[in-house]
């Protein structure tokens, strides 16, 4: 059973919700962030949304999936609680790794997120040994892992996506190809045209879609499952995208105009998904308008809610080091407790 | 190279702004130094380390390149083994891992491996350290992984002039150069700079503060909030002397030994975790070299044995002020 139908109009309308969701959060989020309420880096997902919703909408609930730095939409679209993800990135105890993780690092294996991750392009082996896992254990569950197009230049993501097609794993790969690599136009940094040539070299199945269509990313990711599922290994999946705000919060984004962004923005996923059901009866822009103000008062819930949470206490910086205990671990909590209340 | 005169025009710098100025003075001195990292060429740099170099040297000097650390890095082991003088920038020290292989395995050993005739001349930089609310990799200390490597050389400045002359030397110098930035203090203070370049020698040691009470060892980012314990604990009576090491391969025993012998008494401050951190190692140099004169053990005030934690828990993590004043005193008062 597919995490969401979307051939069901209740279907359509929940990757329309979880794709404005995403947009909304990750606004939230930005916001926060200028106004210095969040700590570290946040890396926004806005404009990207069909992609995340799109492949995990046509996985079954029990699949995997690795993420990356930019993995909010991901957390979204896997189902994951927005209380908890602010929370996380406000560095609070009600976050999902309890405030020690961070926007980059964003885990909950329960709900097959195997995490955001801090280094581009460290998921496709990690995905690799969860579809490794599940293909021993004959289970029928896949693992997809997106990254960005400038990940396909690290050489762990060729070593995962090898190993996956010569031991012929259920495992999709997908490539969200936002245009830069961080700061660098992808035409510099790769000699393909589509990054999708790469599938050729592991002699798996390869193709482009039109990353900002929700329906094409879920149809690919549909096929790619099956086939995944079938025993005859993994896909290569590019999606064409764009982000629209820079690589993190405070780029200043010397290498594009407002032009380039106003132009991908004619594509905008959710301007044109909503059209489209909206075309076909599926909903009336009174009732988008509403999901837009349902979703909004979620955001809002969420933010207050982490802005009230507590901080960990000093000394669960020394909780869940190794499974056993480690006496020397309990001598340096004592020290922090004793030193609590001196930070400067 | 005037390195010493009265006379020479200077600039007002933040530490960050020296790494560029050193760039661009030995890259005007030397046409085989090539700059080449993520985004280092038109974006000028995550943290604004080599702004204007592309706009200066264009884009065979200035190499931007994918996202690739283990082929960034590797790529310079080939270039520095043909004769270039390449300086890769790692964005974060927290993303070298997967260029590891190229500086331990080829790097570090070229020289090595070859009996001498060939060398890997080049400096990989970046920003290390915490202190900037975010967790793990953007903000580790790992120098003692390189420190631990044969055939690297390992330097951390403290300062904007340090920082302008160490970088010159780690380029100009034969063997590979680990050149670990505290991006802390990138623009936390500034300082007088000469437009010239000029060379800090590798290996040497600068004692900060002199004292007679205690010998605090210290490096990087450190040093300044252990130069601020130093002056409360003056007004206790506790006279200390502060050793910014600069160097940590090859390290200045010398001035840490002829340090303790006058002190009788010590203290390492370092943000990396305790266990098998330098603190360790520059312990057993005294133990080594001094044992006689040792009047207190000596105090290892580190970050903790746990990955850099995140926001709420970094200011725990970290020395700071009164960390550093109570491992001081405790040594003092042994």
């Amino acid at each position: 059973m597919v995490t969401i139908d979307i051939k069901a109009e209740s279907g359509q309308r929940e990757m329309l919700r979880r794709m404005l969701t995403i947009r909304a959060f990750d606004t939230r989020a930005g916001e926060l962030f200028a106004d210095g309420e969040l700590p570290g880096f946040v890396h926004l997902y806005i404009g990207e949304e069909a992609v995340g919703v799109g492949a995990i909408s046509a996985l079954e609930p029990d699949d995997y999936i690795t993420s990356t730095h930019r993995g909010h939409g991901h957390c979204i679209a896997k189902g994951l609680d927005t209380y908890q993800m602010m929370a996380e990135l406000y560095g609070k105890r009600d976050g999902y790794c309890n405030g020690k993780g961070g926007s980059m690092h964003i885990a909950d294996v329960d709900a097959g997120m195997l995490g955001a991750n801090g280094i581009v392009g460290a998921g496709p082996p990690l995905a690799t040994g969860a579809a490794l896992t599940a293909s021993y254990k004959d289970e029928d569950r896949v693992a997809l892992a997106f990254f960005g197009d400038g990940a396909v230049a690290q050489g762990q993501v060729h070593e995962g996506i090898n190993l996956a097609a010569t031991w012929d794993l259920p495992a999709i790969f997908v490539v969200e190809n936002n245009h830069f690599g961080e700061a660098t136009p992808v035409e510099n940094q790769h000699n393909v045209e589509h990054l999708s040539a790469t599938a050729e070299a592991y002699n798996i199945p390869g193709f482009t879609v039109d990353g900002m269509d929700v329906t094409a990313v879920y149809e690919a990711v549909e096929e790619a499952r099956a086939r995944a599922a079938a025993g005859d290994g993994p896909t290569f999946i590019e999606a064409d995208t764009y982000r629209y705000k820079g690589h993190f919060e405070g780029d200043h984004e010397p290498y594009r105009t407002k032009d380039d962004i106003d132009d991908a923005r004619e594509r905008d996923a959710i301007d044109r998904f909503k059209t489209r059901l909206v075309d076909a009866g599926v909903i009336t822009d009174a009732e988008f308008d509403d999901l837009e103000a349902e979703v909004e008062a979620e955001i809002d819930e969420a933010t207050e809610r982490a802005q009230d949470a507590e901080y960990p206490d000093p000394s669960e910086a020394y909780e869940d080091m190794f499974g056993a205990h480690v006496p020397e671990i309990e001598e340096f909590a004592a020290r922090v407790r004793t030193d609590g209340g001196e930070r400067q | 190279m005037s390195t010493q005169e009265q006379q020479q025009s200077t600039q007002n710098l933040t530490l960050v702004q020296a790494v560029r100025d050193g760039l661009h003075g030995e890259m005007e001195r030397d046409d085989d130094v090539i700059v080449m990292g993520e985004d280092v060429g038109k974006n000028g740099g995550v943290f604004r380390a080599t702004e204007g170099l592309w706009d200066d040297f264009g884009d065979d000097r200035v190499i931007d390149t994918p996202l690739a650390e283990s082929g960034i890095a590797g790529t310079a082991v080939g270039m520095a083994a043909y004769g270039l003088k390449p300086v890769a920038e790692m964005q974060f020290s927290g993303f070298m891992y997967p260029a590891f292989d190229q500086i331990v395995s080829h790097a570090a050993r070229l020289r090595n491996r070859s009996r001498g005739r060939y060398t890997a001349s080049m400096v990989v930089r970046a920003p290390y350290g915490g202190g900037i609310r975010a967790p793990e990799h953007h903000s580790e200390s790992k120098e003692a992984f390189y420190v631990h490597e044969p055939g690297l050389k390992v330097v951390i400045p403290s300062t904007p002039y340090d920082t302008k002359g160490l970088l010159a030397a780690s380029i100009r110098d034969p063997d590979p150069v680990i050149f670990l930035e505290p991006k802390l203090i990138y623009r936390a203070f500034r300082e007088e700079v000469p437009d010239d370049t000029y060379t800090v020698e590798l290996g040497k040691a600068a004692v900060r503060r002199e004292g007679t009470d205690i010998s605090v060892f210290t490096w990087g980012a450190m040093t300044r909030p252990t130069l601020e314990a130093a002056e409360d604990l003056e007004e206790e009576g506790i006279d200390v002397e502060v050793v910014d090491l600069r160097t940590l391969s090859p390290m200045d025993t010398e001035t840490i030994v002829e340090s303790f012998k006058k002190t009788g008494r010590a203290a390492v401050v370092h943000e990396a975790p305790k266990t098998g951190g330098l603190a360790g190692e520059i312990i057993a140099t005294i133990q080594e070299e001094a044992l006689m004169y040792q009047e207190a053990p000596v105090e290892r005030i580190t970050g903790f044995d746990v990955p850099f934690p995140l926001y709420a828990l970094e200011d725990y993590y970290l020395p700071e002020k009164a960390r550093v004043a109570d491992g001081i005193r405790e040594a003092v008062e042994f």
